[in-house]
């Protein structure tokens, strides 16, 4: 079991290194190069001819004149230490941007995917317990529907209706601006105005498709014999629902809760451009659009860093609910 | 003396194709037929969610057709008045933009790229994911360890961020490519679960037979495993295909995408930051394309459970051959 907890260990960090190796060779590619673009900017902003390849270093962490081997390890060594060069657009280092957005996508990702989780296990367990019931159709039409509603569609509706027409909610922003930061009770019910648009149009697109998978794990659970046996041998139903079919369903849920994680990360692009909510999607989609090229590559790391983290713990944590974890070799043929 | 005729004859029961002497080919074209073709047919058709899938795709590929074959006017700006009213006027039935090109038009026209797109994307994403997850199942060994190793750090990267900066690097036009792009690294997640089905059926008893036969490693993937898997790949196409329609789609509306191609992502975009969000008079411009998105997925989704249905061996005998003791239950379908 140890070995497993190091392998997964260091493929975790195997991977944050390929990732921020190919973001290197990425900005290389870039039209016009990593440094055409910024020279201009520079030459246009007044800087000396003279200063500009060592404001470039300092931008980007990386040398114009270094060989490439030299300008890769600069470049990985402060990747390393938390430095991704100063943002063009907004002057600003990276590193602390991205701090100040890291908090709010995790919020709005954590609590709408937990939300997901618990309403369509809850929704496709009763679908399940009452298989071909009125409520069963009814739930699973919706789920369908809800299913093929792409969430930036609901992001748009809800943001037109709720925050334009009605005025309810606000528009853009993570809090008031006029709200300090802090555990002040105005402070939360801010943050939370804010962020209730973008994690309903987050959630409810989502739940459809946990709930059918929900459902059809549990019909599937239910027909084993192991549950017959259970309600054979006088198991209260309550001990039977929880310890013998929901566990059972639960788990495939579990594995899925990897990709979707991933899914969802990425979305927060589209997502917090819609609302104008400053996370790393928002900035990542800022720097795009003024070819900022170091926020854009910092909040593309983080982002799969934070992938990584949630898919590592997800991972460790598979091995303590489901017992039977196997990771033994196949034989080669 | 024997004749030309009477020479080749007995070749056949050594040939390859193992076609029997008394089996004729045309017998066994259409055995093939009712197993592969006229059983499923009727499986699929005798579900609803699949008659309902398949006609609203139809809808799609004829309005495909209809652009391809230029039958209704491609949209241009000024072509009509400013921000008509849907339903208002004939000429214009889902009314007019607010720099008047005829919502319809633009909605039409999109269609033939995204079919592009979302049948590229899918090839892409189940082609590698098969060709990965039976390598990987079939062989063991190394070859599962550094596939699925490469498996695990590609589903690592989060897609869409990846594709976003992929297409900044490379600014790609067509659509094709474009689908590509966007299912990158969709495979890695299909390819993992088909490895450990075929992890299953590498251990059945017809595929230790021809090992033992001496069957070649590409002749067993082709012939014993992969067959096994397609019902697994083809619902999995149709997810592929949605989520290519919900990225594409959100890529364009969010303007990371190229411009020159015609999509209803760029229909939203223009409708979004063209002041649709302020007046009711304009939200027809957002609602159209949305409803075109929402149709197209449903009609996926429609089709990926009916599918599931079709190569579920108890509906299947139930439906094709009337037995009586075989009760349907629902598979599960995964959705994200």
């Amino acid at each position: 079991m140890g070995h497993y907890y190091l392998r997964r260990t260091a493929r975790a960090f195997v991977t944050v290194f390929l990732v921020t190796s190919l973001s290197f060779g990425l900005i290389r590619l870039l039209p016009g190069g990593p440094f055409t673009l910024l020279r201009a900017n520079l030459l246009r902003q007044g800087v000396p001819a003279s200063e500009v390849d060592a404001r470039i270093a300092s931008l980007q962490n990386i040398q114009p004149d270094a060989p490439l081997w030299r300008q890769y390890l600069d470049y990985m060594g402060a990747a390393a230490q938390g430095d991704f060069g100063t943002s063009i657009s907004l002057d600003e280092p990276v590193a602390q941007i991205i701090a100040e957005a890291v908090p709010w996508t995790v919020f709005i990702v954590l609590v709408s995917t937990v939300l997901i989780f618990v309403f369509g296990i809850l929704l496709g367990a009763i679908q399940a317990y009452w298989e071909g019931s009125r409520f069963d159709q009814l739930v699973s039409g919706a789920s369908i529907t809800l299913m093929s509603v792409p969430f930036y569609v609901v992001a748009v509706l809800a943001l037109f209706v709720f925050a334009y027409q009605f005025g309810w909610f606000p528009t853009a922003g993570t809090v008031g601006p006029t709200v300090e930061p802090g555990l002040t009770m105005e402070f939360v019910t801010s943050a939370l105005n804010h962020a209730a648009l973008p994690i309903f149009s987050y959630t409810i697109t989502g739940i459809g498709g946990q709930a059918l998978a929900m459902r059809g794990n549990s019909i599937q659970v239910l027909g084993n014999d192991y549950v017959e046996v259970a309600r054979l041998r006088g198991l209260s139903d309550r001990r039977i629902a929880t310890r013998y079919v929901a566990r059972n369903a639960i788990l495939p849920l579990y594995t899925g809760f990897l990709l979707l994680l991933g899914f969802r990360l990425g979305g927060t692009v589209i997502l917090e451009q819609i609302f104008s909510y400053p996370g790393l999607g928002y900035y990542m989609w800022s720097a795009l659009e003024s070819n900022d090229y170091p926020l854009m590559m910092g909040t593309f790391l983080v982002i799969t860093v934070a992938l990584v983290i949630g898919v590592y713990i997800a991972d460790l944590t598979y091995g303590l609910i489901d017992p039977r974890i196997s990771r033994g070799e196949t034989d080669a043929y | 003396m024997p004749t030309e005729a009477e020479d080749s004859e007995p070749v056949s029961w050594q040939s390859d194709s193992g076609v029997s002497a008394d089996v004729t080919r045309g017998e066994r074209l259409s055995e093939l037929f009712e197993e592969r073709v006229r059983k499923p047919a009727i499986v699929a058709w005798a579900d609803r969610r699949t008659r309902v899938g398949l006609s609203i795709l139809a809808v799609y590929v004829g309005m495909a057709i209809v652009a391809v074959f230029d039958l209704y006017r491609a949209p241009s700006t000024n072509q009509a008045p400013q921000l008509v009213g849907p339903f208002e006027s004939w000429s214009h039935p889902l009314g007019t933009t607010m720099s008047g090109v005829d919502l319809l038009s633009l909605i039409i026209h999109s269609t033939p790229d995204i079919l592009l797109m979302i049948i590229a994307g899918s090839v892409w994403a189940t082609g590698v994911a098969v060709v990965v997850g039976t390598l990987a199942g079939y062989k063991g060994g190394a070859t599962d360890r550094v596939l699925m190793s490469i498996s695990d750090v590609v589903m690592a990267i989060p897609g869409l961020p990846l594709v976003i900066i992929l297409a900044v690097t490379f600014n790609p036009q067509n659509p094709i490519v474009l689908g590509i792009l966007i299912n990158i690294n969709y495979w890695a997640g299909l390819g993992r679960s088909l490895r450990s089905q075929v992890l299953t059926i590498r251990e059945d008893s017809y595929v230790e037979a021809s090992r033992t036969m001496g069957v070649g490693t590409p002749r067993i993937i082709l012939k014993d495993i992969v067959p096994n898997l397609m019902p697994y790949v083809t619902v999995n196409f149709v997810f592929a295909a949605r989520y290519v329609v919900f990225a594409s789609i959100g890529l364009f509306f969010l303007g990371v995408l190229p411009y020159s191609v015609q999509n209803w992502g760029v229909t939203l975009n223009y409708a979004y930051n063209g002041g649709a969000l302020f007046t009711w008079e304009a939200a027809h411009w957002l609602l159209f394309p949305m409803i075109a998105i929402m149709g197209l997925s449903l009609a996926l989704i429609l089709l990926g459970q009916g599918m599931d249905r079709v190569f579920n061996p108890r509906v299947r005998t139930r439906l094709a051959e009337s037995s009586e003791s075989t009760r349907e239950t629902d598979d599960a379908t995964e959705g994200y």
